[in-house]
Order: C-alpha cells, then structure tokens, then sequence
C-alpha cells in the first residue's frame, strides 16, 4: 500500500480553508496558514479552479468555493440520453439471447428506488408489455444490486430488514453486504428467484465518464434457461451482459466529450 | 436451420455517410463500417456531393467491415445497395470522371425552371404519368440544369458519351466496371418514369427535354444486376432500392395496409398500397414500394414530413434549452401536458398534406403560463400531428385502415414521443429489434434475389417486436388537441407575401 498522497491532503486542506473562510482568503494568506511554498499553492489553486471547485473572485483577487463542489453527487445521468445511447446495443443483446433486456438507473432528481429507463421485449413476439419507468426494488434484483454495489453511500442506507418477496430474496442488510462485496470483485450481479419464483436477472454496470456506474445493464428470463444445471448463470449469459455494459459504457464515455 | 458461414452485406449510401453493414442469415448485424462525405453548400439553396469521394469512401468501407467480421469475400453470399434518393450524377461514360458534382435531393437550384415548367399545359399529364408532383425535389430538373450549365453536356449526352445516375446506379457501374442500371424505386423518383409502365416516359423526356441516351436500364429492385469485377469480386449485386423503400422492405411491410415510419431529422412514412399505384388527391406521392424479378410491382403512398428532428435540434442549437436532443423527454416531462401551446414547424413551407411553400412557423397559444416544458412538449407533439396529417391522407386516399404503426429511426428512443403517437392514432405503435432498417432492407431484398433467404414469410420470422405502445388517451381529448393543431396550421398559411423574401 502506498502512504497518503501529498498534493490531495494539501488539495483538501487548502478546500476546507477557503469552505471556512469564502471570500476572505488570496494566494498569500492560504500559502502562508498551509505553510507552503508559493508555486506549489498556485499550482493546487490554479487545478482546483480548472475542476470548478474553487473560483477565484477576480485575477489576484480572493477565493471561494466552486459551483463544481456543490453540483457534487448530483451529476447523474439524463436517463433519457442513457437511452438513447443504450438503444442499439440492448437490441443486439436481446437477440443474440433470446432474452428480454432492461436498464435500470436511479431517478434523476429526487431519492427513491431505481427506475426502469428502458426495456427491449424479448425476441418471440408473444405478448409483452413495456416496463419503462416502473420502480424496482434495489436488493431483490440485479439490476438494483449493480446500482447499490456502485454507490458506496446507498449501499449502507436504510434498516436491517428489507422487504421479502419469495423465499429467495436478500433479507437483511448484512447478507446484502456482503453479496455487494462480491458483485463489485466480480462486476455482474444475478438476482435467481429473488423477485418473482422462477425468474432470474443478470446484470453489469454501466459506467460513465471517471469509471462511476451511472445505470444498470440486464437481462431477464426464465431462471431453467439462464442457469445451467448447477443453478449458476449461464457464462455465455454473463459474458454477454457484461460485454454489453461495457460497450454502452464506452460509448457514453466517447459521447460526453 | 441457418447457415453460419454466410453473410450478405449492405450497402448504405446515406445523405452525410457511407455504410457497409454484414448481416447474418438471421437477420443480425455483425459489423458495421462508417464513413462520413463532404457536404458542399457553393450557393444559399444548392447542396452538392462529390460522387468519387463517395466511391473511394466505400472501396475503404467494404474491406473494413469484412475485417471486423472476420468474413472473407467467399463468404459473402450478395451485395445488396440503399440509397439517398434523387440525388443526381453525370458521368463520362469513357473515363468514368463525373462532370459535375453530384446535386443532392435538398438543393433547390431548379426552383425557377420548376416554375416555369408549372405553367406548361403538360404539366398536369406529367404529374399523373410519374405519380409525383412537380418539384424540385425529384431528379429530372436537375439532370436538365447539368445538361444546360455544364459546358458541352448536351451535345455530350446527345452522342452517347454521357451517362446519369442516382447513387445506386453510380456505385453498380463502378463495382461491375460499366453496368448501366437503376432500380425501380429509385426511377420512380426520377420524374422520367411511367409509374405504370416502369419504363421511361417519351413525354416525360420531352417535358424535362433529356436525350433517352443518357439513361441507365431499369431493373427490378431485386435482381442480380452483374457481379462485382472489383472491391469483392465474384459476388453478385442482387438488389437495389432506395432509402425509405429498403426501410419499408427492412421492416418486412409486404402487405397492403402496412405501413412504417422513419423518424429522423425529417420523416418519411411508406404505406404499402398493393399491386396498384394509388393516385392522391391528399398531396402524397405515389412511389413503386419494390419488384422482384419476373413478378408485378408492389406500389407504395408516401408522405414525407419536413421537420420533425430538426425541430428538436432547434430547441437544443436554435433556442439553447437543451444541451443534447434525449434531454427534450426530460424537459418535457416536467409537465403534464402542453399548456394549450402548440409548434407548426412551416420553416421552410408546409409538406405533405399541405403543399404550401408560402407557410412559415408558428407558435400558437402562447400565454404567460407557457413555459420552457410546455415548449418541449409542444415541440414533440408536432412530430406526432404531423404523422397524423399524414396517416388520415393516406387513409383518405387508399381506404386502407392501419392495424399497427411500425417506427424507426432516432427519435423511437424518445418514449413520450412514442406513446403520444399511439395516443393521436389509436393505433399500436411497434418499434422492430432491429433499428438499422435501410440496411436491413438492402440485405434482405439482395438475400432473397440469390435465395439465402427462402421466401419472404423467412424474413418476417426474422422481425421482432423490440418494444410496442399502446392507446391510452381519453377519445375527446384526442379530438379537442387535434382541432387545435389544425388551427394552429392554418395560422403559418400565407406568411410569404408577394415572393418576398424571408428575412428582411
């Protein structure tokens, strides 16, 4: 393991000197309360300028905080544009499976339980019908799984019971824990019988620029043909969710800049 | 079973691209290869394309895409072509250099000969004999402007040593090394065709005044039109159709009353009218859907839409209220319903069913309640009523009703957009699995033309429903939005006064 690294503890520090004191503090002042060289608190201000994180009042003037700090936690992904560069890619996905194929994000702009953002039928024809913005619950399906293992805050959120719906599902947050742990070492999750008997989901992250998981990838399908004989998802299945995921995941990551 | 050793590509030769797509025999694409051209603006109103730029992009393409899906030539069981129609070549049959860059469908250059033409007492006959209206937009005024403004043309055309083409028959000349062909769809869109006969038209060259030696052969839509000599040689050309018609054929409309729409930047909406041409009296077109070899042709009703995703650019680009096209749904959803505002998007005239060039946009029912979300989704609903627009001409002039809607295109990712459209036609509205329609089009219809693919009941085991909406609005609600659409339009009527021009 490598020790702390300096220039993000003096980054920090130098963040919560001006958080403490916006718009009261110039170069000198913050060099000298930090006790650093001159150059090196330039460099550090002049970075967390170009990051939005802290603003500079006018040229030479005082510093304060950013509007990049504020909009921290909230730069979610429009769930509409994460459709629009999902749509092709979930196709191929449900008919090379044969399965129906849903991405799932948290909503955008209030706290609540992931959301259904698009959904392909799977390929038979037989009647379907479309799930699109229907909630669902985060820790009886894989999809909510990959949302959860992908942000550290919700993952540790609410009580220790958590609401059962067959005999499969994850009841408490302990177990829950402890199975994020694995989605997250082996990126994909699978939810079998969890939700609804005899139903089984798998699911990959989709991440956005940075690496942060911004929605879901899934399929989902009747647990005898996603699970072999040893009730493990089929790793053709798995390879192909996953290999899905990461190619929306490059394509947002090309399309924002 | 299928065969997983063969493949057929398509060939999509788009408006701003280039593209090579390998299917496999299920329908599945398994590369794709992109390549955008240069878009020439020399004059306001004239668009050109440099047609060997356009050739030398695909002999990079094709290579490409094989590569991508570890295909060999061997394996390629046919080449099938789509293309941006209307779109005008000249070449010299002896050097095979264009003489002229080629001028693009949207170009409106020819707007004065147009005019002119109008006044000539044929013109109602022509109208009839081609099923088109007269309108710059179709190939015959420009093929005539080359001829008239590139020095010697005429005189060249005359002797033999000119040849004219839309892009199909520019890329089959140079991919068979000198076969002189077009599809019937895309003839159809000439101007020079008899839309019953299928051959070209002595008045119509009259009319337009092109010598016959100019014009390529017209061939059946699916047809082995030669093999390749170069780029894949040995395989053969087996069809060829233009863009909207390899959508109508991709998206498996083989039957009378089926009918799709494609949403992009503008919307083209094909409804397969059967073994007869319908005349309109709504302001469609009537346009040859697709023939096979050695059978009757299959006719089609089509009404294109102007503005549709452009309207959404403009709100992003135009208005700045967006910072890309998806986040309209967002924006839109903000509120429930459209304040009692609604956009008539007459930028440049009002198409199908109107047919009024002196129309201008509008933005009616404006109040101080109006706000940025009603705006969005006024701007969306546009596309809806304009489809509708469309939808009861058609249904007007067939007396075909609609079972289902089938949609393709950008805009069937917007989900609002979608349901509303099954709202205002209280029909299903069905989204395929397989979006990439034109190029599936192309590779069916070349698929079938050699018999990797049986018949067309094998193709539409092939099309699945990827997603479908359904009606879920209050009838009178429908009825009460309609009505105040339709005096929205009729607000845009008349902007243009005495050929003025539009800004200042």
């Amino acid at each position: 393991m490598p020790g702390s690294i300096q220039s993000v503890e003096r980054a920090a520090a130098i963040l919560q000197l001006v958080a403490e004191y916006p718009a009261q503090l110039g170069l000198t002042d913050i060099t000298e309360t930090l006790d650093l060289a001159k150059p090196t608190t330039h460099g550090l201000l002049k970075t967390l300028c170009e990051v939005g994180f802290v603003e500079q009042l006018a040229a030479g003037g005082k510093y304060t905080i950013g509007a990049g700090l504020n909009r921290l936690g909230q730069v979610r992904l429009d769930p509409n544009e994460l459709r629009s560069h999902s749509v092709n890619w979930t196709d191929s996905l449900a008919a090379r499976s044969g399965f129906a194929v849903l991405v799932a994000a948290f909503p955008l702009d209030q706290p609540g339980p992931p959301e259904i953002v698009h959904h392909v039928f799977r390929p038979d024809d037989s009647d379907q019908r479309l799930l699109t913005g229907r909630q669902i619950p985060e820790h009886a399906t894989a999809l909510g799984k990959i949302l959860l293992a992908g942000s550290p805050m919700l993952a540790h959120r609410g009580s220790d019971a958590l609401e059962v719906f067959t005999p499969a599902t994850i009841a408490s947050a302990r177990v829950l824990a402890r199975e994020l742990v694995i989605v997250r070492k082996q990126g994909w999750a699978a939810s079998i019988d969890e939700f609804c008997i005899g139903v089984t989901e798998l699911a990959a992250p989709i991440r956005g620029a940075g690496g942060r998981v911004v929605a879901a990838i899934g399929l989902s399908g009747r647990t005898d043909r996603v699970t072999d004989a040893k009730a493990h998802p089929k790793s053709l299945l798995v390879r192909q969710v996953a290999e899905t995921a990461r190619a929306i995941s490059r394509d947002l990551g090309t399309a924002r800049r | 079973m299928t065969d997983d050793s063969r493949f057929v590509l398509a060939i999509d030769q788009g408006t701003t691209s280039t593209r090579a797509i390998v299917f496999d025999q299920s329908g599945r694409m398994v590369a794709v290869r992109q390549h955008e051209h240069r878009q020439h603006f020399p004059y306001p109103g004239w668009v050109e394309h440099d047609a060997v730029e356009i050739w030398h992009n695909l002999q990079q393409l094709v290579p490409a895409a094989l590569e991508d899906a570890d295909v060999t030539v061997g394996q390629i069981a046919a080449v099938g072509i789509a293309n941006q129609r209307e779109t005008t070549v000249v070449w010299d049959r002896h050097t095979g250099k264009p003489i002229h860059r080629a001028i693009v469908w949207q170009d409106t250059r020819t707007a004065g000969l147009v005019e002119r033409l109008a006044t000539d007492p044929r013109a109602a006959e022509v109208s009839r004999r081609c099923g088109l209206p007269l309108a710059t937009y179709f190939s015959a005024s420009r093929l005539s402007w080359l001829l008239d403004h590139v020095r010697g043309a005429r005189e060249r055309a005359e002797a033999g040593d000119l040849l004219f083409g839309t892009m199909e028959t520019w890329l089959i000349w140079n991919l068979t090394g000198g076969a002189h062909v077009t599809d019937v769809t895309n003839a159809s869109r000439d101007m020079l065709m008899n839309i019953r006969t299928l051959q070209w038209d002595p008045l119509l060259l009259d009319f337009f005044n092109i010598p016959a030696a100019i014009l390529p052969e017209i061939r059946p839509s699916l047809e082995v039109y030669g093999l390749c000599r170069t780029l894949i040689p040995g395989v053969p050309i087996a069809a060829a159709l233009g863009d909207q018609q390899a959508a109508l054929f991709g998206q498996t409309c083989f039957e009378a009353g089926e009918a799709k729409c494609t949403y992009g930047t503008g919307s083209f909406l094909l409804l397969n009218t059967g073994a007869e041409p319908v005349y309109s009296t709504h302001g469609l077109i009537s346009t040859v859907a697709y023939q096979r070899a050695g059978e009757p042709p299959t006719y089609a009703l089509e009404g294109s839409i102007a503005v549709t995703g452009s309207l959404v650019q403009w709100l992003r680009d135009g208005l700045g209220l967006i910072s890309s096209a998806p986040e309209i749904e967002t924006l839109a959803r903000t509120v429930s319903d459209n304040g009692g505002c609604y956009v008539v998007p007459a930028f440049a005239g009002l198409f199908a069913p109107h047919w009024r060039s002196e129309a201008r946009g509008v933005i009616a029912g404006l109040t101080s309640y109006v706000n940025k979300g009603h705006l969005a989704r006024a701007v969306l609903e546009a596309t809806g009523w304009q489809t509708r627009e469309v939808l009861d001409a058609m249904n007007a002039d067939s007396g075909l009703p609609l079972r289902a809607l089938r949609v393709d295109g950008g805009m069937t990712a917007n989900n609002l957009l979608m349901q509303f459209l099954a709202d205002i036609l209280d029909t299903p509205v069905v989204r395929p699995m397989m979006a990439e329609t034109v190029s599936l089009g192309a590779a069916y219809a070349a698929g079938l033309s050699v018999g990797f693919w049986p018949d067309l009941a094998a193709l539409r085991r092939n099309w699945h429903r990827a997603a479908e909406w359904l009606p879920d609005m209050d009838p009178a609600v429908r009825e009460r939005e309609y009505e105040n659409w339709r005096f929205a339009v009729t607000r845009t009527f008349g902007w243009i006064r005495d050929g003025k021009p539009d800004a200042g």
